[in-house]
């Protein structure tokens, strides 16, 4: 059920909207998010995951985090491994084409062990769309006649009120919190994100309460130069913590590409006993290392190196 | 394929389906296949073909052997026109602006529906697969070209879960439901090119392609296909064609 509007203007009322600065560690940021929040994840699949806030969440022991995004790649399977989530809203949920479907997502919801809602992708846009703008629903045009929305009953099929036609109401979606990663972002907030937007800024205004991870925290002179790039404003903002490489190994646009062979060895060791492989990953990955600096380490000098100079590409020929 | 043939099925689907687009059209291009081969329509015949990502993109203009593993990530948008939000370019459909939604399934039914979702009943799943995606959104709202491995356990008489529609029950079932735009257009396969009947929505068998006869094709396929008495072969694969693919995908990534 979307929230009632005067519960989206308690919780926008109660927040300390002024121009502050709101850096802190990933450890605090993470220490925000209670066990059962509605979290939306920013970017989508492979790209501008916010890796270390689901890092961080996941070693915080976090329980029954409902989480919901656009697409959802191996963040998600860490999310239900970890059991920090058992119920993902999304609409696409596996690797990446190259390698296959994803077992875990398939061993948590073929045993019930955990809920992927299925929503079409444009109805994932259309419900943080409706809650960006402050209305309980929005009407759109696919789903209709399909299976999807027979296993949504949030979703309303309605004859159109001025036209008669067709219609689907899909509900908005205001997480308490919205994680995401930008490439640049002041100590107040003010983001800039380079590339694919994805739902990022319908997810940002939707959410109750905004965590960004960032690339590089720069000077507030510096995003007045180019305010054109501002995508999130900082009333919007409530934590802001500065993890370069934040996504990896997945890619930060213009900055790194996916650490591929570290994805192909993830994806290996999930093949002969999923559930075994990903235990050992998240001890290995998530749960030894003390910093995420030494994650990263963990990652690999030579295999970000790379990520890097692929990502640069994009820029650079 | 009777004989060996000196291409894979995944690049005689990529060479078949890219002889479909059009120069000028606007194609939303899902990944795999679909990708590579409005890549290769492009590179061969139609650089004017804009296609479309669900990821943000306008335009993609995809580098050889930099194919991504998503229709999400930057190498989408190397050379593009133009970057958007998500939901904007898949707005994009709704709004009527695409001529050609161009992607591949998992189990498809004489009706052209798709499923991506669950092989078995939902609630208790032989197996969940990746789910829609972008992918009900492209079928509910433009015309579609599927491209798929023919195989009797993916051309199934009633798909399993109706991810991404195609005339859902035949006739006039589709615009009844609302779908009042778009519909199956082709079903390309490894063995040859598919429509649909004008009224009863059915699938049917347009071409073989070079080796292959309709006994083979229905032999792998699980509805009777309607097939007309004298079918037009396809022309195979032609050595530019070949090697343009395999310059776009050297890894094989998307062809193996």
């Amino acid at each position: 059920m979307p929230l009632t509007y005067d519960e989206l203007c308690r919780r926008t009322r109660e927040r300390d909207r002024s121009l502050r600065e709101k850096i802190m560690s990933l450890d605090e940021a993470a220490a925000l998010v209670p066990d059962g929040a509605w979290v939306g994840i920013g970017g989508s699949t492979m790209s501008r995951t916010p890796m270390a806030l689901v890092w961080a969440l996941i070693r915080a022991g976090r329980r029954n985090v409902v989480c919901s995004r656009g697409i959802s790649s191996s963040e998600g399977e860490l999310l239900f491994a970890s059991g920090a989530s058992r119920h993902l809203i999304t609409s696409w949920f596996s690797l990446g084409i190259v390698w296959g479907v994803s077992r875990i997502m398939r061993a948590y919801t073929e045993s019930n062990r955990a809920i992927f809602e299925e929503w079409s992708h444009m109805a994932m846009g259309m419900r943080f769309r409706a809650g960006a703008m402050g209305v309980p629903f929005l009407p759109m045009r696919s789903m209709l006649g399909s299976d999807v929305i027979a296993q949504l009953p949030e979703a309303k099929a309605i004859d159109c009120p001025f036209t008669g036609e067709k219609l689907v109401l899909v509900p908005a979606l205001n997480p308490d919190f919205a994680l995401i990663h930008v490439q640049r972002c002041d100590a107040y907030g003010n983001a800039q994100i380079d590339g694919l937007p994805f739902m990022d800024l319908d997810l940002a205004m939707a959410a109750s309460r905004v965590i960004l991870t960032t690339e590089r925290v720069v000077s507030n002179d510096q995003i007045r130069r180019r305010p054109d790039h501002t995508k999130i404003p900082f009333f919007a903002v409530d934590a802001v913590v500065e993890v370069p490489f934040g996504c990896a190994p997945h890619e930060c646009y213009g900055v790194y590409e996916p650490l591929f062979e570290h994805l192909d060895r993830y994806a290996n060791a999930l093949k002969p006993d999923p559930e075994q492989g990903i235990r050992d990953y998240l001890e290995r990955y998530f749960y030894e290392p003390k910093t995420w600096t030494e994650y990263l380490d963990r990652l690999g000098l030579a295999e970000l190196l790379d990520a890097a100079r692929r990502g640069k590409t994009i820029y650079d020929d | 394929m009777t004989t060996e043939a000196p291409y894979t099925a995944s690049e005689l689907l990529a060479v078949m389906s890219a002889r479909l687009l059009r120069d000028g059209q606007v194609v939303f291009a899902g990944v795999g296949i679909p990708l590579l081969a409005a890549t290769l329509a492009q590179r061969l015949h139609g650089p004017g073909l804009t296609i479309l990502f669900e990821g943000g993109t306008i335009g993609a203009y995809v580098e050889p052997g930099q194919l991504p593993p998503s229709t999400n990530e930057q190498r989408c948008t190397r050379r593009a026109n133009m970057v958007l939000g998500s939901t904007d370019v898949l707005l994009l459909l709704q709004r009527g602006y695409v001529d050609v939604g161009f992607m591949g399934g998992a189990q498809i039914d004489q009706y052209g529906n798709l499923n991506s979702s669950f092989i078995g009943r939902p609630e208790r799943p032989v197996t969940r697969l990746p789910g829609t995606g972008g992918g009900n959104d492209i079928a509910s709202l433009t015309q579609m070209i599927v491209a798929m491995k023919h195989e009797k356990r993916r051309f199934v008489e009633q798909v399993d879960f109706v991810t991404s529609p195609g005339f859902l029950s035949g006739g006039d079932s589709r615009r009844t439901a609302g779908l009042a735009a778009g519909g199956m257009f082709r079903v390309v396969t490894d063995l040859g090119l598919l429509g649909f009947d004008e009224q009863s929505k059915r699938m049917n068998l347009l071409a073989l392609h070079p080796g292959v006869n309709a006994s083979e094709v229905q032999a792998n396929t699980g509805f009777e296909l309607l097939t007309a008495p004298d079918l037009p072969l396809t022309e195979a694969p032609t050595d530019n064609e070949l090697a343009v693919l395999r310059h776009l995908d050297p890894d094989r990534l998307y062809t193996a």
